[in-house]
């Protein structure tokens, strides 16, 4: 995944969020000034709604998700005062236990970085233009949520 | 007017397009728009009142005007995340 500071940091990506890009985009968002970073990961599931699940397929309207994810970003800073945000979502295929979205949040102090945290993921799920098919063992959709 | 409309998703594959453009009258609006789309593909009757609207990459209700060159993209429902 290409490497940039410019905080914050919104992308998606065809790369793998693995443990070494979730550990560059820690990197990215660590500051003297923080004592607190929340970490989200979005992970590929086996299993939904009684379906053995093979693997995941995502799509993504690029040009608006990136715009609606910069303005949950923007959103985080104004309200919990912190620039120090990552969001990045994957797309395409996803095999099980491969990382689809990451958001890591630092803030000061724990409790606005575990709330826009989960304020940026909540919001993503509904207003940021990705879907998933789900690829089971006796057929395919396309899934809400 | 001509707007451009683009396909995601379940839609994409209902349709079997990526995008094309769609011809309106001049003072046409989102709900005119669904209507052609449903005419052309009578199959997406089922998933097209479950899409949600971006006009310009931005959401819209049915009653948004549309204008020449606009971006048109009916939204399914999200699975980001």
């Amino acid at each position: 995944m290409p490497t940039s500071d410019a905080l914050p940091l919104v992308r998606i990506t065809r790369d793998p969020l693995d443990d070494a890009a979730i550990q560059t985009l820690t990197r990215a968002v660590e500051d003297p000034s923080v004592g607190g970073i929340v970490t989200f990961a979005g992970v590929v599931r086996d299993n939904a709604r009684g379906k053995r699940v093979r693997y995941l397929e995502y799509d993504v309207y690029p040009e608006m998700a990136e715009q609606e994810m910069a303005r949950i970003a923007a959103e985080v800073e104004r309200r919990w005062q912190t620039n120090r945000v990552a969001i990045v979502h994957r797309i395409g295929r996803m095999e099980i236990g491969e990382c689809s979205v990451v958001v890591i949040v630092a803030c000061a102090h724990r409790a606005e970085a575990f709330e826009a945290c989960r304020y940026a993921i909540d919001t993503l799920k509904s207003t940021v233009p990705i879907w998933k098919k789900e690829v089971a063992e006796d057929g395919e959709e396309w899934v809400e949520g | 007017m001509r707007v451009n409309l683009r396909y995601f998703a379940s839609l994409r594959e209902a349709t079997g397009r990526e995008s094309e453009p769609l011809d309106l009258p001049a003072s046409a609006d989102v709900a005119a728009a669904r209507e052609l789309l449903l005419a052309r593909y009578p199959g997406v009757a089922k998933l097209l009142p479950r899409c949600a609207t971006a006009l310009n990459r931005a959401y819209v209700t049915g009653d948004a005007a549309l204008h020449d060159g606009d971006e048109l993209v009916f939204i399914p429902p999200l699975g980001g995340g």
